[in-house]
């Protein structure tokens, strides 16, 4: 379990590292954090030609407040944002996540941008910020573009990143007043890849109804998937059980149509959909219940 | 550029430089470059967490680093945990392990260790909950963890490892 | 003599090497000039070896040699059967044994095909890409009772059938006590397979040294002793020129005691013949397959039980797989067979298995042996008819439990060990009531959880027996030496993995020789420090080299009597011996134990006829039979029905084990086993397809149990000594592993009493206990399968045309670079397919058109092959015009081999069905085109 040969370049800019996969096109590889790609290198299954370690770009590791909201560099370490404050104030679903994610030895490592770019469709962090409503700053050789969670992850580990095109920062807008989150996965074991997760966020009015709901699962699709059809049966309404259970039901029945392995069968993830649907649901109507008017909490 | 590369890295405190193929991961730099054996691969997939290290401080997989990422860096191995020449000398960590038979085969140890190191830095004062979920990082087949946890209980309630602010890590 | 060691809470002496890193592991040997193998393994779990092309692979530089079963000449043999069956009446074995590269055959994926050795494995690995295997593929031989049913495919086909072996059996009329019974509770069982997952991963390095004429080999191995005189009988050495170290072992748990693995016969051959040192680390992908494994077994047993629960007999007839070969015999379903009877009374019990060869990796015992199948059968059986009679689960073992007035207890058929299955001694009532006290069963029936069930809570209680046969021969020795300077050397031959040997080793030699401990050095698994033994297995270590070193140690304290009578003219009964001095009692005259023994073995002067000098001695001890363990494990877990998680709240261990040496490594080997005992119970299970192949070859997807998943183990120790050896002891490596699955699986029936439904499986998880509650049968995912509809907007003739266009169909494959007709109806392809971070491979494609009825229908094979495995399958396309256009129902089932079936089931169903949906898209909007029309809505 050794990694085929490669060459190998570490350039310390952006621009140095665009130039390097411009020249280098297809055979180029981007090494983030490299938690999902050297375990792969190492069972031989990626063998990329050449190898653009981003971990020397030091300008790409940070955590800001910025007017639309917080700013991360792509290369920042899921436990720098873990234990930042301000990410915890601001977007307190992404720091209740990340300790989901694997163990505290990978994500000393693992990189936010890294995870999104690789796009895992069990994975934590691209579900989180979906159902958070951020968006990616991409940089190529022709410069930047923005684009929104929803139009990014496009398939099986497949994502809105042209060739040669890097992800370069992750812009979580402020949240809104009277907004609840919450976040449950089930897990084999701790640390491990979800059976199914639940991400969501929800707004309410102040009657307490809710205003919109965002709700994102992971494990369950080819990538992140919002559950729209289950948001709808929320609008506007009061989290009653029987609510919470028929917008959970929508989730698991139409929402998605989960593919079965090893661990868990179709209808297995189905029924954990609904489960921790409703579960995170009541969780989140009752943190923006208890939020109070002010945006963020 | 599949050629080697000249790197430097601090291990241990002392300067080593090395001229590694850029495929060669740490764990591999570590035990057969430099002869750090205390270093255990045991899955080469970032699963069992015997190759745990600290790089610049945290804990982190070896056989998921390239050696050549590491250059640079300060890299703490087992080894590193009791000066070189103490002999039998124990760490107050490792002390706690002997005591409370923290051990069997020893293979997955020095990981749980370096694993440990900086949870207690940040944890002074954990609850088991948080020891198992800090330890849920690395496998042992030999104990069942609970004469681990026991061990961290300890190591902590004599605040045998200093938090940054109290003194030098590790 | 006061014993100031054994029974005591002694803290390892092996401790400081292993916390700092300064223990030596087999991987840890660096040699100057070492070369580094590694293996070609067979992608295929049974086919024809055609041929292997290593040619390739030479020419990569820095390769030195690749080896095919064809080069190793003579070398080439099947291996040794090391464990022949016990003389019982009318049995059959058939020994296959192993071999060490596959030639004409191969039997189970992951079996070497070729060796490389290389400058590092770096370049072995890289070399190992180039060397093409040509394996015609057999039906695999997967499920038990398919591969004993007439016709199926044979793992070696010079027998007749898959059948390795049969046995049966009897004691007593078991039929008569069935006529006889109230009840007869009769149920199937299965056990599934799981790996022994030792941290380290095997490891051998050898150096031949050919001035001194003498190999070296370190091995991971558990019998040290047992490989040095393999090999030197394979190389045509002396023993004396072979030493084989076992340096620290980072765990075994029975698979490094199997002999011999093919890269350790391999590994010091090719370091005589390349005349430089070689090394073969295993790395975790191939310790899935290149390392023996255990436990699946199907029983279908019954229990005839009287109206007050007594048991009047009991009949097991069970299936046992043993993998591709069987070189360890029969040791693990005889285990099963005899554990079985646990702690109970069974007056009749007739008990037959059959031991059936398949094509997955090789069987050999790992912790529990065997043993955790028989105690999960037989307490099944009693909680079964515990409910059926209204009864207490306690009270019908309380009510059969053999008394402890009935030791020896003989059963009357045969052990594993070849010797009558008797039980030495036991107290078992006693351990249930304290087991039941400390997991405070009664309360918990009676208030707590009708509490926790009235709030909705499903927790639930188990509480089982059950026996452990340990501490079996043939025999250990060791060497005790009191040196010069008074530490105290002790050699014994076993291996040790963990267990603390040097530490309980000690501990015995400083008693009897009345020395501190810290002056007794204990050395194991070197044989050149001491070469006579077997190894460490069947919880046997401590009991068996144990009382080697006890016995040793008596001798030399004898020596001392001796000689220090001589010295002192007094008669040895006037002598003691204590804190490392021999004294004439009463007299303040006294000997350092280290200076008599340099005035033992003087420079001048004679050493009197018929004695020897030195304070040495060397003893052995060879139990008739084994000693009975036994023990009773209690638990608390909570279930979450709407998401079939399972939590355990607490658990009990009562465990005896005779005398205590060391109570601190009894409770380390509990807790451990314990913990390896859940994983079996609900984490691990090696999924195999029913092609043969692994689903889940890696430790993301096999799952070890971490700190969170392992409940705190409280413990309590009962001392029933065994009357078969001087100190009492009993063996414990097993023991925490063995009952856990059935005392799991009642506990989590006992939480879901309200949902009624009966465990009788292991391993469990949460996919099969949520089949279980949906009353739904599992999903058995042996091929992928794609089906669908797709609907063109286009004549059924459009459709049918396009299909057959190779230049159109090569842009709806994935990654498709070209397609060619090669024949009648066969076409020839190469594409590029690749998913997330697996790098894009090269497939070689072979369609091959079946049943063809045009429009309408269309049958294929699709065969194709790459560097990350294979995929073989069929598809069949049904094509239907309807007003809206033509319909194509499609259903696909592929197998798939190699490396992406063990890695990436994950994966698999969400990227066949997207590949497919996407090519058909594909397909359509290229008609559109063709058409000028509009493409799907």
């Amino acid at each position: 379990m050794k990694p085929a040969p490669f060459a190998y370049h570490r350039p310390e800019t952006v621009d140095d590292g665009l130039a390097l996969l411009a020249a280098h096109g297809a055979e180029a590889k981007p090494l983030a954090g490299g938690q999902s790609l050297i375990p792969a290198m190492n069972f031989r299954l990626a063998r990329p030609a050449v190898l653009v370690d981003l971990n020397r770009i030091a300008a790409l590791a940070y955590v800001r407040e910025e007017a639309d909201g917080t700013r991360i560099g792509a290369m920042t370490r899921q436990r720098t944002v873990e234990r930042d404050p301000l990410v915890s104030r601001r977007a307190p679903l992404l720091a209740e996540a990340l300790p989901h994610v694997a163990h505290a030895q990978i994500r000393n490592r693992g990189t936010l941008g890294g995870s999104v770019a690789h796009a895992d469709p069990a994975g934590e962090i691209p579900a989180v910020l979906l159902a958070l409503g951020a968006s990616f700053v991409l940089r190529g050789p022709g410069g930047s573009r923005t684009v929104p969670a929803e139009r990014f992850f496009t398939g099986l580990f497949e994502t809105a990143l042209a060739p040669g095109e890097l992800l370069v920062e992750i812009v979580i807008p402020a949240m809104r007043a009277r907004t609840g989150w919450a976040f449950v996965e089930v897990a084999r074991r701790h640390g491990d890849y979800a059976l199914a997760g639940v991400a969501a966020t929800v707004t309410l009015d102040d009657a307490g109804r809710c205003r919109e709901a965002r709700i994102a699962l992971l494990g369950v699709s080819a990538g992140p998937v919002l559950a729209r059809r289950a948001a709808r049966e929320l609008a506007g309404e009061l989290p009653s059980d029987k609510r919470l259970r028929e917008a959970a039901g929508a989730a698991s029945a139409k929402d998605i149509d989960p593919p079965g392995d090893i661990h868990a069968s179709s209808a297995y993830r189905r029924q954990l959909v609904a489960v921790l649907t409703r579960r995170a649901l009541a969780t989140a109507f009752e943190r923006g219940a208890a939020s109070g008017a002010e945006p963020g909490p | 550029m599949t050629d080697r590369v000249p790197i430097q890295v601090a291990v241990n405190g002392q300067r080593r430089a090395g001229e590694v193929e850029p495929r060669l991961l740490l764990s591999d730099f570590l035990r057969q470059d430099l002869g750090l054996t205390g270093t255990h691969v045991g899955c080469e997939h970032g699963v069992c967490g015997a190759c745990t290290v600290l790089l610049d401080g945290d804990a982190v997989r070896s056989c998921l680093m390239l050696a050549v990422q590491a250059d640079g860096h300060d890299v703490t191995t087992v080894e590193g945990l009791t000066p070189p020449g103490a002999g039998d000398a124990l760490h107050p960590l490792q002390a706690a392990f002997h005591e409370s038979h923290a051990l069997q085969c020893g293979f997955c140890t020095p990981g749980i260790l370096m694993t440990m190191i900086p949870f207690l830095q940040d944890h002074p004062a954990p609850d088991e909950r948080e020891i198992r979920e800090a330890l849920a990082g690395n496998l042992c087949r030999c104990t069942g963890y609970q004469n681990i946890v026991e061990a961290v209980r300890l190591a902590a309630s004599r605040r045998a490892v200093p938090t940054p602010a109290e003194g030098a890590r590790g | 003599m006061a014993e100031r060691y054994v029974g005591a809470r002694v803290p390892r002496s092996e401790d400081a090497r292993l916390l700092t890193g300064r223990a030596l592991f087999v991987d840890d040997v660096q040699l100057d000039g070492m070369l580094h193998v590694a293996f070609v393994r067979s992608e295929h779990a049974h086919g024809r070896l055609r041929g292997v092309d290593a040619a390739a692979a030479r020419r990569h530089p820095g390769v030195v040699a690749v080896y095919t079963a064809a080069d190793l000449g003579d070398y080439w043999k099947p291996g040794p059967l090391l464990v022949p069956p016990p003389p019982i009446p009318d049995l059959i074995f058939h020994a296959c044994t192993q071999v060490p590269l596959a030639r004409d055959k191969v039997r189970h994926v992951g079996e070497p095909v070729a060796m490389i050795v290389a400058e590092s494995r770096y370049v072995a690995e890289d070399a190992a890409a180039d060397v093409i295997v040509d394996i015609d593929p057999l039906p695999a031989v997967v499920d038990l009772e398919a591969a004993m049913a007439p016709g199926a495919p044979r793992v070696h086909e010079h027998l007749a059938s898959n059948l390795a072996a049969h046995v049966v059996q009897r004691t007593g009329d078991y039929d008569a006590a069935r006529a006889g019974a109230h009840l007869v509770v009769r149920r199937r069982f299965h056990y599934d397979r799981g790996l022994s997952a030792a941290i380290e991963n095997r490891c051998v390095v050898a150096q031949w040294d050919p001035r001194a004429e003498e190999l070296t080999v370190w091995d991971t191995t558990q019998a040290p002793i047992p490989i040095r005189n393999g090999l030197a009988a394979m190389l045509g050495l002396s023993e004396s020129q072979v030493r084989v170290v076992a340096p620290f072992i980072g765990g075994g748990f029975g698979p490094k005691i199997m002999m011999y693995y093919p890269e350790e016969v391999l590994v010091p051959w090719a370091a005589i013949r390349l005349g430089r040192p070689v090394k073969w680390a295993e790395d975790r992908h191939e310790n899935f397959f290149a390392t023996t494994q255990e436990r699946g077994q199907v029983h279908d047993a019954e229990l005839a039980v009287a109206k007050d629960g007594r048991i009047l007999g009991v009949r097991d007839v069970f299936l046992h797989d043993t993998g591709a070969y069987d070189p360890y015999g029969l040791t693990v379903p005889i285990n099963s067979q005899c554990t079985l009877l646990g702690p109970y009374d069974v007056p009749a019990y007739d008990t037959e298995f059959t031991a059936v060869f398949t094509t997955k990796p090789i069987v050999t015992p790992v912790r529990g042996a065997g043993r955790q199948h028989g105690v999960f059968v037989m307490e099944r059986l009693l909680d079964i008819a515990a409910r059926d009679l209204g009864l207490d689960r306690l009270a019908i073992r309380r009510r059969n439990y053999l008394s402890r007035d009935r030791f020896p207890h003989d059963h009357h058929i045969l052990f594993q060990d070849s010797g009558p299955l008797v039980y030495d001694s036991g107290d078992y009532a006693p351990a249930l009531e304290q087991a039941a006290g400390l997991i405070g069963y009664d309360r918990f029936i009676r208030e707590e959880q009708p509490r926790l069930r009235a709030a909705g809570r499903h927790v639930g209680i188990g509480i089982v027996s059950y026996i452990e046969g340990t501490g079996i021969g043939p025999y250990e020795g060791a060497r005790v030496t009191i040196e010069p300077s008074g530490h105290v050397r002790v050699a014994t031959g076993v291996g040790t993995q963990g267990q603390g040997h040097f530490t309980a080793f000690a501990q015995i030699v400083a008693d009897v020789l009345g020395v501190a401990i810290e002056r007794v050095h204990v050395v194991t698994g070197d044989t050149r420090e001491f070469h006579w033994g077997t190894g460490t297995f069947a919880s046997r270590g401590a009991v068996v080299a144990g009382t080697a070193c006890h016995a040793a140690a008596t001798k030399v304290r004898e020596r001392i009597g001796e000689v220090a009578s001589r010295l002192f003219g007094v008669s040895a009964d006037q002598l003691e011996v204590a804190d490392g001095r021999v004294r004439v009692r009463g007299t303040d005259r006294s000997i350092d134990l280290g200076a008599l023994s340099a005035q033992s073995n003087p420079l001048r002067g004679a050493v009197r006829p018929g004695t020897e000098p030195g304070l040495e001695a060397t003893a052995y001890y060879g139990p008739d039979r084994g000693s009975t363990a036994s023990g009773v494990h209690a638990l608390l877990l909570e279930v979450d029905p709407e998401t079939a998680m399972v939590e355990i709240l607490k658990y009990v261990v009562v465990h005896d084990c005779g005398r205590l040496i060391n109570p601190m490594l009894v409770e380390g080997q509990v807790q451990g086993g314990v913990a390896h005992g859940i994983g079996n119970a609900f984490y691990e299970q090696l999924v195999w397809d029913a092609n043969g192949q692994l689903q889940n070859a890696s430790l993301m997807d096999y799952l070890l149990p971490t700190a969170t998943e392992v409940p705190r183990v409280e413990t309590a120790h009962r001392e029933t000594a065994s009357p078969l050896n001087p100190i009492g002891l009993k063996g414990v490596g097993e023991a925490g592993c063995i009952p856990t699955g059935a005392a799991f699986a009642q506990a989590l029936e006992d939480a879901l009493a309200d949902y009624h439904i009966e465990i009788t499986e292991i391993p469990l998880s949460p996919d099969r206990l949520f089949a279980l509650l949906q009353r739904t049968t599992p999903e058995r995912r042996n091929l992928v399968v794609v089906e669908g509809d797709f609907l063109f907007h286009l004549p059924r003739r459009t459709v049918w045309d396009a299909l057959q266009d190779p230049a159109l169909l090569v842009r709806a494959l994935p990654g498709g670079m070209q397609l060619e007709r090669s024949g009648e109806s066969s076409y020839d392809g190469l594409m590029k397919v690749g998913v997330g971070p697996v790098t894009a491979a090269e497939f070689t494609v072979r369609v091959t058109i079946l049943d063809q009825e045009p429009p309408v229908r269309f049958g294929m094979v699709v065969d194709g092959r790459s560097a990350l495995g294979f995929t073989r399958g069929s598809a069949q396309v049904t094509l239907t015009e309807g007003p809206e256009g033509t319909t194509m129902r499609y259903r696909a089932e592929l197998q798939i081999g190699g490396r992406i079936a063990g890695l990436g089931q994950r994966l698999l169903d969400t990227a066949s069905r997207l590949i497919t949906r996407q090519g058909l898209e594909v397909l359509h909007r290229e008609l559109a085109t063709r058409a000028g029309r509009e493409g799907p809505a």
